[in-house]
């Protein structure tokens, strides 16, 4: 059915195949399904190209995060290609890429907009699945959509390649053996978080929560609270928030009278950038309390984010997946890359993002063919190195990456408008593993029934 | 008792943010009987008037970044300061009061523009197809500050001197640990002065006194030989200025992006309606009164016993109101109600 | 007018037109690139929530901006139908229809008491309410951000008791009778209940009950004075609107069996507010219209990315070319919603009764001066568009 809707034809094209391309699409699947029954979803097979779809916000608050992905996707896909320098291509270990396409066959893309709402993002998934034929899913900003678009592959039998998510539910209650996950979860970031926060704030404090009231705020506060009271911590008050409250006055002032110390932000994006920006206003850093100075703490940082809080982030520990900055050849090689093609250095979201894709490619080597299910047995289990964040395991039983964590701090003297975050601690990966069946969930079927 | 007293400086200043959205829409309507969903397009426009002078202030000269090494980069520095040194750096610093000498003339701009390029074909049509235009005029403003701006939040830093917090607490004797930032008490008094200049301005002079009469009754007005459709454009455009310096002296408080005026475009209609459709002074009780009550809804104590109540109290108290008064704390019969 | 009553002959021909256009849509959407199943089962779910609103807003004029809440009701109920009892899209279908009736029930008794704006703002402030709770509160019921799905270690106690064969590896997906709902089977489930809705709808524009609620449109103090009480009939038109959104919402899960909590977020209530004014309120085919150009734009025109762009004019000289292809894609892609917000202005500025008037106006000025059969159908045209 996708065989006459060749990625490289154009809209007159299509109109011209449109004719006789009706009468064939019309034909209800159900007849031709025994067909395809030896076959796979949208098989690249009989075409001389492979087709990826990247899924990424293109409008709504997190559309800047979603065009800083779109670079790095497709950077990633002319590096495959063989054009530009080839970034990590050089530095990847093990790797079976050759820059020149994949198993033969050139990449090329098509995007959809994931809106960041859950309903959007498997319309504009399902949109490249069944008309532009895409054979893998990977990109959004949110483990909302995240979750969300995973099942549908796994439904689908289409390999999904998360981009930025950071609830322990991706690869956790949520995991799909079709969903694979490279970023970080905020159980690493409590583990990453706690001795450095032990080191610096010592380990009688006491902890303030504010947490934006939805799954991925619930588990970064159950991580963060778990392991700082490991330490000692006490926690004073877990408060939720409304998403997109934009004014947090109002859960910020009961902060100043409750005897915390330390006050915990577990917002992300522009919840994030108001409610660090307000709290600052509202002098809590200039405060002492217990005898110590108080402090703000935001578990999960972005530098794309963390512009728009301006100076408040100053200061502010927290931790990222991975950062401009690392000076490992991998990082180096893409930073360098992504930096001459756009004139600004990658977030981390680009990060993940590229890396995905690579791993992806590389993966289908290996297998030797694009058939899902030999390509997720490669992805599963997977040791690589060279691309930016030390030796990564792909662990098979959750397929979620470790490696080293980045606890960061917001530069008191940035020596460019990039250099907003600079890394404190780099958290060894066995210091952030856990037991794969504390989360539950279960992966589902290798071969999915179409 | 110090949480009490904070909790309603909390509440004053959220109420002055949703009155100043509030007071501009139901000027608009009361006068000239349109439902403009472009309203918060325009607090959002306001807010992007800050981002622009500061823009234009700060426009520099690239230098080489010898901070970047690992490819070429370049950091800015401003004319203003090479030019003047200390004083360029104050302007700088000033940037967002400073920036409501842009606003007011471009917003009366954009406000003149509007109501005669649009606004002023819509007087006898329907609500529906007034909302459905100017909320398709609200995207489209959206859209175009979207694509010059980005969609990322800016930051726009208030005077240095006024970015910490006033020690409230001391002036009221409830000791030292009752702090309020300065600059949202700056705001508070700010929305006070709009507030009270608008009703003046319709009070007092003639002006607004033929604008009042001409919201109670359009056609005799008309009939009497005064020229009502000048001065509707004339309101048209102060609804337009408030909304944007409400929204200027926002920015510090909410680093402003494209979304902002969709953000806040519910609540101020909630807060009219509630107030009572075409009541300036309605308009402005109900965002006072909804402010306190949401942050009191907010405080830990509340949400114990009620868990959840912060994110709908808004709503509650409006349905319990429009259902018991039936055009709202202070609107009139007759008007909107088909 | 005479013909209100019942069916007339016209009415026939513009149901058999209907159904033919819908369940050809495969066919004639393929050279506009909307031949894929999930862009036709939105179009047929979203036209049946935008001909379900316009029962209320299009015959009594009550604008409501909370039909969202009915629309995730639905979707949530026919999850947990799927959950509880069966993947059969039957009951799932019933449920949702049944709990957003009842929802309706209760905003429509107490937003009813109010008129004008005020009754907008009671319907937006319950849907808010509900899509707020559902989002965090609620989350033990709806999952929250992440939306409710299903799971392999559901009960499904129909399933189960008709079945004694192991449960399969993945997910179960939802069926008809063993026909799987995703895909081209689940567009024409899709289509055949937009085509009853869409004749029920047309019933109860022809019907004394149609006209009651114009009456109501036009001047319900003239109504109250003939000593009606109009309230009975406004709410059993909310209620039947509500229902219509509910079967909507409970489509969306048959052919996705996801339902998250943004789909009750006001900007759903007004999408097909806008879905409805933009094809034109108060016609029969208008919403219809509405809804489909608007999930055209959000999930065509966002996808056309400048790599597009330079094939689609790749005709052009390079220089041109690198003029013409960013200034079109502010308007596409990324921009698309720029592209909705000018064709908004642009219909109601220039076609205040939508698209379908804009259709009359080209019908009228190709037959004007036409033979008398060709006025005839210009009429039939009319009337069936009221």
């Amino acid at each position: 059915m996708s065989d006459f809707k060749k990625s490289g034809m154009s809209r007159r094209g299509l109109l011209k195949a449109g004719a006789v391309g009706g009468l064939v699409a019309a034909t209800p699947s159900f007849f031709i399904k025994d067909a395809w029954a030896e076959e796979f979803r949208n098989n690249p097979t009989n075409s001389g190209e492979v087709k990826l779809g990247f899924n990424v916000p293109q409008s709504g608050p997190y559309a800047d995060e979603g065009a800083d992905e779109l670079r790095a996707y497709m950077l990633a896909v002319k590096h495959l290609n063989g054009e530009g320098d080839g970034g990590m291509l050089n530095t990847m270990k093990p790797s079976m890429l050759t820059g020149k396409g994949v198993l033969g066959k050139k990449v090329t893309y098509a995007t959809g907009d994931t809106q960041t709402k859950s309903d959007a993002a498997r319309a504009s998934a399902k949109r490249m699945i069944e008309k532009d034929g895409v054979l893998m899913v990977t990109g959004g900003s949110s483990s909302g959509v995240a979750v969300a678009v995973q099942s549908l592959c796994q439904e689908q039998g289409i390999i999904f390649m998360a981009g930025l998510t950071h609830s322990n539910d991706t690869t956790g209650k949520d995991k799909r053996r079709y969903g694979f996950r490279h970023f970080f979860n905020a159980y690493m970031s409590g583990a990453a978080l706690a001795p450095v926060l032990n080191k610096e704030y010592g380990s009688d404090r006491r902890a303030y929560h504010l947490t934006a009231d939805y799954t991925w705020g619930w588990t970064q506060e159950e991580s963060i609270k778990n392991s700082t009271e490991a330490l000692g911590w006490e926690t004073v008050n877990t408060v939720k928030t409304p998403v997109g409250a934009g004014d947090f006055s109002q859960y910020i002032t009961p902060v100043l009278n409750s005897g915390a110390d330390v006050l915990i932000l577990n917002h992300y994006g522009k919840d994030m950038i108001n409610s660090l920006s307000q709290a600052v206003q509202f002098g809590l850093r200039d405060k002492q309390v217990n005898g110590k100075n108080f402090e703000i703490v935001v578990p999960l940082f972005s530098r794309l984010m963390a512009q728009g809080a301006g100076d408040a982030i100053k200061g502010i520990l927290g931790t990222t997946n991975w950062n401009w900055s690392l000076q490992d050849d991998g990082s180096k090689a893409f930073v360098q890359s992504f930096g001459a093609e756009y004139g600004a250095p990658p977030s981390m979201a680009a990060h993940t993002c590229y890396v995905q894709t690579l791993l992806y490619a590389n993966a289908c080597e290996m297998a030797g063919t694009f058939y899902p299910p030999e390509v997720i047995k490669q992805l599963e289990g997977f040791n690589f190195d060279g691309m930016g964040n030390g030796p990564t395991l792909y662990r098979a039983e959750d397929h979620q990456c470790f490696k080293d964590v980045l606890v960061v701090r917001g530069n008191e003297n940035p020596s460019s408008q990039f250099d907003l975050l600079k890394v404190v601690d780099i958290t060894p990966r066995a210091q952030v593993e856990y037991d794969w069946t504390i989360f539950g969930g279960e992966l589902g079927p290798y071969e999915v029934k179409m | 008792m110090d949480a009490i007293f904070i909790q309603i400086l909390n509440g004053l200043d959220k109420g002055a943010a949703y009155a100043l959205i509030a007071l501009g829409l139901t000027l608009v309507f009361g006068t000239l009987g349109i439902v403009n969903f472009a309203h918060g397009a325009l607090f959002m426009l306001g807010a992007f008037c800050a981002v622009t002078f500061q823009k234009i202030i700060t426009i520099s000269v690239k230098v080489r970044d010898e901070g970047v090494t690992a490819f070429v980069a370049y950091k800015e520095q401003p004319y203003l300061e090479t030019w003047f040194g200390d004083t360029g750096r104050i302007i700088i610093d000033y940037s967002v009061p400073l920036s409501i000498i842009l606003a007011i003339p471009l917003m009366l701009l954009v406000g003149y523009v509007m109501e005669r390029g649009l606004i002023k074909h819509f007087y006898k049509r329907p609500h529906a197809e007034q909302i459905l235009v100017t909320f398709g005029l609200a995207i489209v403003i959206q859209e175009i500050i979207k694509a010059y701006f980005g969609a990322n939040p800016i930051p726009q830093a208030a005077p240095e001197i006024l970015a910490g917090s006033a020690n409230v607490g001391s002036w009221v004797g409830l000791g030292d640990n009752l702090v309020y930032p300065w600059w949202r008490l700056i705001y508070l008094c700010f929305s006070g002065i709009v507030i009270f200049a608008v009703f003046a301005f319709l009070q007092f002079t003639t002006y607004g006194m033929v604008v009042r009469a001409g919201m109670r009754d359009r056609e005799t007005v008309g009939l009497l030989g005064i020229n009502i459709e000048r001065r509707f454009t004339v309101v048209f455009a102060i609804a337009a200025i408030v909304a944007g310096v409400a929204g200027v002296m926002y920015t510090p408080i909410l680093p402003p992006d494209y979304h902002l005026g969709m953000e806040f475009l519910v609540l101020s209609f909630v807060v009219v309606v509630v107030g009572g459709m075409g009541s300036l002074g309605g308009a402005v009780l109900a965002g006072f009164l909804l402010g306190i009550v949401q942050s009191f809804a907010s405080m830990n104590e509340v949400k114990d016993i009620f868990p959840g109540i912060d994110q709908i109290i808004l709503y509650l108290v409006a349905v319990v109101i429009l259902l018991v008064l039936p055009r709202g704390l202070m609107g009139r019969a007759g008007v909107m109600d088909d | 007018m005479t013909n209100m009553k019942k069916p007339s002959f016209n009415d026939t021909m513009l149901i058999l037109v209907f159904a033919a256009a819908i369940l050809a849509m495969p066919l004639w959407l393929d050279p506009f690139g909307g031949n894929y199943p999930d862009l036709l089962q939105k179009f047929a779910i979203y036209g049946i929530f935008a001909i379900g609103f316009n029962i209320l807003f299009g015959l009594t004029g009550y604008l409501s901006f909370g039909h969202a809440a009915f629309l995730g009701v639905g979707s949530y109920a026919a999850v947990w139908s799927f959950k509880l009892l069966t993947m059969n899209a039957i009951p799932a279908v019933i449920f949702g229809v049944l709990f957003a009736g009842l929802l309706a029930a209760i905003i429509g008794f107490l937003s009813l008491r109010r008129t004008g704006i005020y009754f907008s703002i009671l319907t937006l402030a319950f849907a808010q309410m509900s899509y707020n709770l559902a989002y965090s509160v609620l989350t033990p019921i709806t999952n929250g951000e992440t939306g409710l799905q299903l799971a392999r270690s559901d009960p499904r106690i129909l399933d189960k008791l008709f079945s004694d064969g192991p449960a399969s590896a993945g997910l179960p997906s939802t069926e008809l009778f063993g026909e799987t709902m995703s895909g081209y089977p689940g567009f024409y489930f899709c289509a055949v209940l937009l085509i009853i809705g869409f004749y029920i709808s047309l019933r109860i524009f022809r019907s004394p009950f149609g006209l009651m609620l114009k009456g109501i449109k036009s001047n319900q103090n003239r109504m109250k004075y003939t000593g009606l009480n109009t309230r009975p009939y406004m709410l059993t038109a909310f209620i039947i609107s509500g229902m219509y959104a509910g079967l909507a919402g409970s489509l969306l899960a048959v052919t996705d069996p996801l339902a998250g909590a943004e789909r009750m977020q006001w900007t759903a209530s007004g999408e097909v507010v806008l879905m409805t004014i933009l094809g034109g309120a108060g016609t029969l085919v208008g919403p219809m219209l509405g809804a489909g150009l608007i999930k055209y734009f959000e999930n065509i025109f966002s996808s056309f990315d400048d790599s597009v762009l330079q094939q689609a004019f790749s005709f052009l000289p390079d220089s041109v070319l690198e003029i013409v292809v960013p200034v079109v894609g502010l308007f596409v892609g990324s921009g698309w919603h720029l592209t909705l917000g000018l064709l908004f202005m642009i219909i109601v500025i220039f076609l205040p009764g939508g698209l379908v008037e804009g259709f009359r106006r080209i019908f009228n000025y190709f037959t004007s001066g036409g033979g008398k059969a060709e006025t005839q159908s210009v009429e039939a045209h009319n009337q069936a568009g009221e």
